[in-house]
């Protein structure tokens, strides 16, 4: 006599993303997050939150940097699913969400054009946010360090750090 | 100076709040309904034939929509003048050509896919060394290039494009010369341009006569007219994203277009093919390599009396512009040095190993980088200063110069030497420079060193740009480019200078998308052209629409529309102010006025470069630091300066300053693999390794525009290598060579370690 196989209920997993929180369905279908997807891949594809950048997708290159649980990580080296229960905040959460108002790094990005091409700009505002998370008063070898992570190839590595600084000095933090 | 509502003040770029808030969408970011993904199987031999390919188990995977080999592909033709290169053939000519595409439904079952497709391959003998491609003996990379020598240019640039430069008499030069040096030198580390942004396309077919191209070329309409010419005369229309840096490599690759247009027939479907950072490194494009033996001829002040020599090039598998690459590079030797007699041969080569591309000192760096430090040997046996010389030498008013199509061109733009000593004062030249092989400073085992390096283009005003300005009644401008956003702000700048003819507010002035189907003719931002060629075609255009606005307007004023003045959307008789208005009045609600604007190709007015470097090498460990650099240019004015500085400290990235020090691309001769395609393995500066940083901008006017201004952006990186070569030259009393001065050849020099036997023939 053959058992009938027992109907597992599907895996769930829920990621709360800039506050809000999803579920998903863990499988290889194409409205499902597989357990080999990168929190990157997910957060892009299945949440369209684009800003997140790929680009080296080894852990190299900083562009995929997000906060997760308030600190800075490469979304590209860690799995969708090793991140359920965490606090996960985009370049697309760093904004107000009712105002629209922006984070005083990014307007201070803006006022001193601290970037180029723009490719690795989310990933270096995340791994600044981190840094001020926990520092809120860098020095400016503490930013170079903090960012040591993230590639920038225009090199506008300058007016990022222009741009942080004046960030921590009107803050009033120096 | 004119003191400009907009010019020369810093604006927020039109695209910040996108970029800072993660909206921005490059071409990765896009996905449209239906669409499959493509990837490439890529050889892991460096030559060989394909004898079978079977695609039968991949094609049997649920998702597989297309496998291609070269026996299905469309008879589309890539690579340089004349066309060579298939999307596939049975023939595979370095570790990552082309082998079957794939089309799927997800990138993953691509993957899968790639792994099932069985091919059999017969390994043919490689050759990766420029002089050994040229035996008659060596493996011949196409039938049609016989020795594997890419034959010379005569179409690109006109039917004189610039393939050497023979002028006047060596053997006079040679009686004239008080020293004369004989010298070898490479620039063979191939590094790469490596923007963060892989390459990228999507490609979709309505029918099978129109193709729509979403790429992130950094000149989305000349890559339409480029590939109408590698595709036959079918409809298509190119739209670009904005480019996650380019640095010239992605101004047209057909080698991921193609591909994906092939695919998109194929199956019906949009196809997006994105490389991964791997294929981008080790399968898209490196610099040419470049090797030179010259001799050079030189008095005891400086005059240069002959330079001659082989500049030997070498393209890997194929370079799309390898011949435009010399012929503007050999233009550009003309800039650096005043010299009555020249015969400077190149030859350009194919080699197993990946393809070479445009990049950022389009063949200029790599010709300079080769020459440069060959003629720093005559500056050495001359005991001159090296400043002193290249002040000497640069091209000036007045003087002439062969540009890369052939024609003599009579410099009419400004003399530089007023940059030159304010850079020079700036880094403290006078006091660090101690003369040649002479250290700045020694304390215990670290030694400082300087060097300085020039270049400059005249292509600050190649080819055309065309534009239209179009006046709303609303008192907007909308202008009409396919100019590319890659990194620059040249987009914003354009804005800028519209506001400032028009005297609007800043943000009523947009350009439209980068559509070939809505813009008239562009060839996009390259050659530092963005700010004289695209910036008079859309001054130009911005000029023709308010004189047409004027002529509307007169009769309201009941004067001549000369008399006019425009602000803010309003019209008023100059000098009477007290009575404005606004555009609606007299055009009404339901017209607009559209300017024309074109450019035409002017290469009378070079641009210049000046880099001063200082290093300090650790003579027990061979580590060589950059402490400090100081950029020295003359624009003309200034857009925005901001932007500007932007471009001046790219001299370090995008294969620049820094392919003296640690940038290169690996290449194992034995297995024909290139082996740091990662971005752990290939070396890049970051955050917390940046040296000083300085710049010296004049802003001596320019017979160019309106603004006076000219571009100077691409060709920042270029001095630098060769002035790193110097200054660690000088810091350790040894001359080197050798790109890049990783510590074991520094060791080496300082005989800390033993010597091995350096690559080349003679």
């Amino acid at each position: 006599m053959t058992s009938i196989p027992k109907k597992h209920p599907p895996h769930t997993l829920s990621l709360t993303v800039n506050g809000e929180t999803h579920s998903f369905i863990l499988g290889k279908g194409p409205n499902e997050v597989s357990p080999s997807h990168t929190l990157a891949q997910t957060l892009r594809e299945k949440l369209g939150l684009t800003g997140t950048k790929i680009s080296c997708d080894r852990g190299a290159c900083g562009s995929c940097t997000v906060l997760l649980n308030g600190k800075a990580v490469f979304s590209c080296m860690l799995l969708t699913v090793e991140c359920e229960g965490k606090e996960i905040t985009t370049i697309e959460g760093l904004s107000d969400p009712k105002t629209g108002n922006l984070d005083p790094l990014q307007q201070s990005f803006i006022d001193h054009t601290a970037f180029q091409c723009g490719f690795c700009t989310p990933g270096i505002i995340m791994s600044t946010k981190a840094l001020l998370n926990t520092n809120p008063s860098p020095t400016v070898d503490e930013v170079k360090e903090a960012l040591s992570g993230n590639f920038c190839r225009c090199i506008s590595h300058y007016h990022v750090l222009d741009a942080v600084m004046d960030v921590v000095k009107k803050e009033g933090n120096q | 100076m004119t003191d400009y509502r907009f010019i020369g003040k810093s604006t927020p770029r039109k695209d910040a709040r996108d970029i800072v808030t993660g909206k921005i969408k490059f071409i990765n970011d896009v996905t449209i309904p239906n669409m499959l993904y493509g990837k490439v199987l890529r050889s892991p031999f460096p030559h060989a034939l394909i004898k079978n390919i079977d695609t039968a188990e991949a094609m049997r995977i649920p998702g597989v929509e297309a496998v291609l080999t070269h026996k299905d592909v469309p008879e589309w033709m890539g690579g340089a003048s004349p066309l060579h290169v298939r999307i596939l053939d049975n023939k595979v000519r370095y570790v990552g050509d082309g082998v079957a595409l794939v089309a799927a439904e997800t990138e993953d079952i691509c993957e899968e896919a790639l792994r099932l497709i069985r091919v059999e391959y017969e390994p043919l003998p490689a050759v990766y060394d420029v002089e050994e491609a040229l035996q008659p003996e060596a493996p011949r990379l196409y039938d049609m290039f016989p020795g594997n020598l890419m034959p010379p240019e005569n179409r690109i640039f006109g039917p004189h494009t610039l393939q050497e430069v023979v002028i006047g008499d060596v053997d006079k030069g040679l009686e004239e010369a008080d020293f004369i040096i004989e010298g070898y030198c490479t620039y063979e580390n191939i590094p790469n341009p490596m923007p963060p942004e892989p390459p990228g396309v999507i490609a979709a077919w309505e029918g099978s006569d129109t193709l729509t191209v979403w790429s992130a070329s950094q000149g989305p309409h000349m890559f339409k007219v480029a590939l109408q010419k590698r595709m036959g005369s079918i409809n298509l229309q190119s739209i670009g994203s904005p480019v996650g840096a380019s640095y010239g490599s992605k101004f047209m690759s057909w080698q991921y277009v193609l591909p994906a247009a092939a695919l998109a027939k194929a199956t019906g479907r949009p196809v997006k093919f994105c490389y991964g950072k791997a294929e981008h490194l080790a399968a898209f494009t490196v610099r040419l390599g470049s090797r030179i033996y010259g001799k050079v001829g030189m008095k005891k002040d400086g005059t240069v009396t002959f330079v001659s020599g082989d500049w030997l090039v070498n393209t890997g598998a194929f370079s799309e512009t390898a011949q435009a690459m010399v012929a503007v590079g050999c233009g550009e030797a003309q800039l650096m040095l005043r010299c009555r007699n020249w015969n400077l041969k190149p030859k350009v080569v194919c080699t197993n190993r990946t393809a070479s591309g445009q990049i950022r000192g389009f063949g200029g760096q790599e010709l300079k980088c080769a020459l440069t430090p060959i003629i720093t040997m005559g500056m050495e046996k001359a005991g001159l200063d090296p400043v002193d010389f290249f002040k000497k030498n640069y091209v000036k008013p007045g003087e002439d110069f062969y540009w890369r199509d052939g024609i003599r061109w009579v410099c009419r733009g400004i003399d530089f030497s007023a940059a030159i000593d304010r850079g020079a004062e700036t880094f403290g030249w006078k006091e660090k420079w101690k003369g040649w092989l002479i250290p700045t400073s020694v304390k215990g085992a670290k030694r400082r060193g300087v060097g300085v390096g020039v270049h400059g283009n005249a292509d600050v005003g190649e080819d055309v740009s065309e534009a239209f300005v179009r006046l709303d009644p609303n008192g907007t401008a909308t202008i009409y480019s396919g100019l590319a956003e890659h990194g620059t702000g040249q987009r914003s700048s354009i804005c800028k200078m519209v506001a400032e003819i028009l005297q609007l507010p800043l943000e009523r002035v947009s350009v439209t998308p980068t559509d070939s189907r809505v813009n008239p003719f562009e060839l996009g931002p390259v050659g530092s052209r963005g700010t004289y060629a695209i910036g008079s075609a859309v001054i130009a255009a911005a000029e023709d629409a308010k004189r047409q606005l004027f002529e509307r307007m007169a009769q309201k004023f009941n004067v001549l529309p000369e008399e006019l003045e425009t602000k803010d959307g309003t019209v008023y008789v100059k000098g009477r102010t007290e009575t404005k208005i606004p555009w609606i009045k007299g055009m009404g609600y339901d017209s607009t006025c559209m300017g024309h604007g074109r450019f035409e190709p002017d290469f009378s007015q070079p641009n210049f470069m000046m880099i001063f470097t200082e290093v300090e090498v650790d003579t027990g460990t061979g580590k060589v630091e950059l402490i400090r650099v100081v950029g020295a240019t003359d624009v003309g004015q200034v857009i925005d300066p901001l932007s500007l500085t932007n471009q001046l400290n790219g001299c370090l990235g995008s294969a620049g300053i820094d392919s003296a020090l640690f940038e290169e691309t690996v290449f194992d001769t034995r297995l024909g693999r290139i082996m740091n395609p990662n971005m752990i393995d290939y070396k890049w500066r970051t955050f917390s390794e940046l040296p000083e940083m300085e710049h010296v901008i004049l802003e001596t006017p320019f017979p160019s525009h309106r603004f006076h201004a000219i571009g100077v952006g691409e060709i920042t990186p270029s001095p630098g290598p060769s002035a790193v070569l110097m200054a660690v030259s000088n810091a350790i009393g040894v001359r080197m060579n050798d790109y890049p001065l990783t510590p074991d050849k520094v060791l080496r020099a300082l005989k800390k370690i033993a010597t091995t036997k350096r690559r080349g023939k003679r």
